[in-house]
């Protein structure tokens, strides 16, 4: 008779497992660029604030590994990673900006309250640059190396633990 | 300041639930008669007013746009009109935890506050679970989601000019949800206090009652609003895509209607004991596995949710703990209650118990579909489950409890002979098959909107016939509660069948000046043009609509753009008529001067949501009837006493003088 | 017989109900084994296709320079590339999701036809502006917006 009062619990418990087991499985959906250990496209982008410098891929193949950040004035995680960014500067990175779909005045916004790790932000109002590099999203990071090669790629915001590990990479990158 | 305040008057709250936990089991474990049982009611109404009152805190920070605190910054802005900064209290994580919280001691204040109707230990273990479930979202909000953080350094001007967000309907929906979530966990609480003093008794379910009723009718209204505003805000011209979000507002809805049904047996007739506590834990754990499911992310879904693991894991905690728990409880002390009255198939219980089934079937139906994609990608299968799975399924048990939706509020309870209600089945039957035949012959219809038409058309006939021969100004505002909520599901019956086998849709590409036909309808595209709101621009076409020979309307659906952040909406046109709905939606430039148009004609589709008013409006009524009732009965009871300890009074005045 | 005892009475409710419970959850597990529309990336479709005529979804990145409109303006046609080179030719009709273009991610609703051509029904565009994290993937206009509002992690 009371075999059947347990059913319900039983159906339960299997819910949970399965539940449980489904949240604990990383959800691994990560669209990675195709161009990591290759040369970077061709671009020239005018500057994103009024008065900053343009940049363009020639710049990066003058022996100095540099990072690249795509981001965005618009993008919330952007602001998360700010602090990141300024201290891996501190620690001595280079660090070129692309602006994605922007306006000067909220850039220079944006600066002014996060922060200016960058020694010069391209504008992309286009996103042509970010397909071309194969990134799907702001924020993303890569690490060029010395020759123009993509070296690295970081998907979303930079975190404190990521911290070194960019770091290693430049310091790899530039070996 | 403010912002201390509230988060002290939360702590103080938590702490008091935690008392009024450990003082309601004692109480129980104790026995009449204990001591610190006298603590749980005040605990409780004391919990209520320090919520409420930590909830006006958070309130007032929104009105006055603290940028200060974390909650306000991240979600309000200096510029927003003072409606949705008071909205953007709610429409957040923390904020909608915070008013969850509010809704459930405020619920567990009034129960303690006013019902005195069932055994005081009963009451106690009662208040005791609700202490507990409580206990639990406050330990969520404090530990994990404080909504009262500081920021060190105060924010200028504030995040959240999301003007998506900007939508009354947005402001409005979650909370009408989750009103209908904490009144389930009032029933669940009672439930709960009903199984371990092993009291399940007709007061029980009517204590219960009105909290199911109110979620009921909370929950009917949040799903129609829910409904709606995908229907219009979506541009995809459906108005039910089986998604997970829905199906979490649903399935707490079908348990609540399966629990309502069978506490007025049990309220009426004294059966079903066992089988309305089962259902009150089901229809609890119902909202909570809705909540785990939209707010963990386990699914993805095409509704706007922003999810968290960490959060996941909380609420996975928390359903363990209480629905594994009551569901234990549920196994041990069940054997122990003992059967209620008898009954025949042929009875207005019999019919309930029919109905309950069948509800509890499109629940497991619909539970399982929801799910099945979790457990394929299990095994590294990907799979969506949409209408094709639904719909058939579904209407396989949807079909016969509507048939006995019609029939069992005519038979008597107890024991009933079919052929004393002959004449209406006979009616039921005749108008049913007669709608069958006509429509089949008269137009090209699908299986399923043919049986839904002619259903919906018995039934509306059916839903009234409760009220013959009787005195239309005698009958009890429940009953016109419960005729009323029926005639509802069928002018949304009507309404589905309809869109689904009559729409029209018509796709084309459209210069100025050129003109399409949908339904009844001529579309004539007279011009696009660029519009601009405060920060998104749009092409907006003109277009001129005439129904038949009748005036044109004007309509003017856009394609939206956003700067920040940058992306794009579809602004549906819509003109309403008493006979259906016109449906516009624009899109991309099609080639040599051209504008892509989808056009749909929806006759009699707003009879859905119209329906779900209706129902709501039925539970409306049966909750006012039940509660006056209870009234009367209250102070009737109270007049007794009263006579009877006057006489007593009396009596031993009377004894003293004969000494 | 026609009223039972409350035991029996009890029994046969219970018997009742788990045969309906039953019916339920094996006519749904029939059901959503075959009504149920499998994920398939574009090498999966080609590598082993499902039936012609059921429904399914294809995922993959859409072609540079692929994507053409027929001339009545509503039928796009339009090439979804997997790995290993995979190409499939897609067709629908209908008004394109916003971030619908060339080079980005796309899930198409629909169903293989006779002649290889995937007919969609629905697109659904891969939301890519706005990262966060990873569980937002395969998100669409309105999820962007709140979560948005919710992922603050960087007030700090």
């Amino acid at each position: 008779m009371s075999w059947r009062l347990w059913i319900p619990l039983m159906v339960f418990a299997g819910f949970i497992g399965l539940a449980a087991y489904q949240l604990t499985q990383p959800k691994d959906d990560i669209v990675e660029s195709r161009m990591v250990g290759q040369e970077l496209p061709y671009f020239e982008l005018p500057p994103a604030v009024e008065r900053g410098e343009s940049i363009s891929s020639a710049d990066f193949a003058d022996g100095t590994p540099r990072l690249l950040n795509i981001w965005a004035s618009w993008c919330l995680p952007c602001i998360a990673e700010a602090p990141h960014l300024e201290r891996l500067q501190r620690e001595g990175a280079e660090i070129v900006g692309i602006a994605i779909r922007d306006r000067p005045e909220d850039v220079a916004q944006f600066l002014a309250q996060h922060g200016n790790p960058y020694t010069a932000i391209g504008r992309d109002d286009l996103s042509q640059v970010q397909l071309e590099i194969g990134s799907s999203g702001v924020p993303e990071t890569f690490v060029i190396d010395g020759e123009g090669m993509i070296r690295y790629q970081h998907i979303g915001d930079i975190r404190p633990e990521d911290v070194p590990i960019l770091l290693e990479e430049l310091r790899k990158a530039g070996a | 300041m403010i912002a201390e305040l509230g988060l002290a008057a939360l702590w103080l709250a938590a702490a008091l639930a935690a008392l009024q936990t450990v003082a309601g089991f004692l109480s129980v474990r104790a026995g009449q008669g204990a001591e610190i049982a006298a603590l749980i009611r005040p605990a409780s109404m004391m919990q209520g007013l320090l919520v409420a009152f930590s909830f006006a805190m958070l309130l007032w920070l929104f009105a006055i746009t603290d940028l200060s605190v974390k909650l306000v910054a991240a979600n309000s802005h200096v510029d927003k009109p003072l409606i949705y900064k008071l909205s953007g209290t709610w429409g957040n994580h923390e904020g909608s935890m915070l008013l969850w919280v509010t809704v459930m001691a405020a619920a567990g204040a009034l129960i303690a506050a006013v019902e005195h109707r069932l055994p005081e230990r009963t009451m106690y273990a009662t208040l005791g679970a609700q202490g507990l479930v409580a206990l639990g979202f406050y330990g969520f909000l404090l530990l994990s989601s404080n909504p009262f953080e500081r920021l060190p350094v105060p924010a200028l001007q504030g995040m959240g000019l999301n003007p998506l967000l900007q939508d009354i309907g947005l402001a409005l929906h979650p909370p009408t949800l989750y009103f209908g979530y904490v009144g389930l966990s009032v029933a669940f609480s009672f439930a709960v206090g009903a199984l371990l003093t092993r009291s399940v008794t007709p007061d029980f379910a009517r204590a219960m009652r009105p909290w199911v009723l109110g979620a009921w009718v909370f929950l009917t209204l949040g799903i129609t609003a829910g409904s709606y505003w995908a229907y219009y805000e979506l541009g995809w011209g459906g108005w039910w895509f089986w998604d997970p979000v829905e199906n979490a507002s649903l399935m707490p809805w079908l348990a609540a209607t399966a629990l309502l049904h069978s506490a007025s047996v049990l309220a009426s007739r004294d059966a079903l004991r066992t089988w309305t506590i089962m259902l009150g834990v089901v229809a609890f754990s119902m909202s909570m596995i809705g909540t785990f499911l939209v707010r963990s992310g386990i699914l993805t879904s095409v509704h706007a949710f922003a999810v968290d693991p960490e959060r996941g894991t909380f609420i996975l905690v928390l359903l363990t703990l209480y629905i594994g728990g009551a569901l234990l409880l549920f196994a041990l002390r069940a054997n122990t209650i003992s059967e209620g009255k008898r009954f025949s198939v042929t009875s207005r219980e019999g019919a309930l118990v029919f109905n309950n089934v069948m509800l509890s079937a499109i629940l497991a139906i619909v539970l399982l579909g929801t799910l099945y994609p979790l457990l394929t990608e299990a095994f590294n299968v990907r799979v969506s489950v949409g209408p094709p799975y639904f719909n058939p399924v579904g209407a396989i048990f949807f079909m016969p409890m509507l048939l006995v939706m019609g029939v069992g509020p005519l038979l008597r309870w107890r024991e009933d002979r079919p052929d004393r209600i002959r004449s209406e089945l006979a009616l039921f039957a005749a108008l049913i098959i007669a709608a069958i035949v006509l429509l089949s012959l008269l137009v090209e219809i699908a299986l399923l909107p043919l049986l839904g038409l002619a259903m919906g058309l018995g039934l509306a006939v059916a839903s009234f016939m409760p009220l013959r021969s009787r005195q239309l100004g005698r009958i009890p505002a429940a009953t016109w509660g419960m005729v009323l909520a029926h005639f509802g599901i069928t002018v949304a019956l009507i309404g589905m069948a309809s869109e689904s086998a009559f729409s029209e849709e018509e796709l084309v590409a459209l210069s100025a000046g050129e003109s399409a036909t949908v339904g009844p309808w001529t579309v004539t595209l007279e011009a696009v043009e660029p519009v601009a709101g405060p920060n998104w621009t749009a092409i907006q076409g003109r277009l001129s609509a005439r129904y038949g020979d009748s005036e044109p309307v004007v309509l003017a659906p856009q394609a939206r753009s956003f700067w920040a952040p940058p992306q794009q909406t579809t602004e549906s046109a819509l003109s309403t008529r008493w006979n259906g709905q016109l449906y516009a939606v624009i899109g991309d430039p099609a080639g040599e001067g051209r504008f892509q148009l989808r056009l749909w004609w929806k006759p009699f589709v707003t009879l859905i949501w119209y329906g779900g008013v209706v129902i709501a409006l039925g539970g409306v009524l049966a909750l006012i009837g039940h509660v006056l009732n209870d009234l009367r009965r209250r102070h009737r009871e109270r007049r007794l006493d009263e006579q009877r300890s006057e006489e007593e009074a009396l009596g031993i005045l009377s004894g003293e003088e004969r000494l | 017989m026609r009223t039972l005892k409350p035991k029996h009475q009890r029994l046969v409710l219970v018997v009742v109900a788990l045969i309906a419970l039953l019916a339920a959850g094996l006519l749904a597990a029939y059901a959503l084994r075959s009504q149920a529309s499998y994920f398939y990336l574009p090498e999966q479709l080609l590598a082993d296709p499902p039936e012609i005529g059921q429904p399914v979804r294809l995922g993959g990145m859409v072609e540079e320079g692929s994507l053409a409109t027929d001339s009545d303006g509503v039928t796009m046609r339009f090439m979804v590339t997997g790995r290993e080179n995979s190409r499939i030719p897609v067709r629908f009709s209908g008004i394109a999701p916003d971030l619908f273009v060339e080079g980005s991610g796309v899930v198409a609703e629909g169903r293989l036809a006779s002649n290889g051509v995937f007919v969609a029904d629905n697109l659904l565009a891969k939301h890519d502006e706005n990262y966060v994290p990873r569980e937002l993937q395969d998100m669409e206009q309105h999820q962007a917006a709140e979560m948005a509002e919710e992922t603050t992690v960087g007030l700090e």
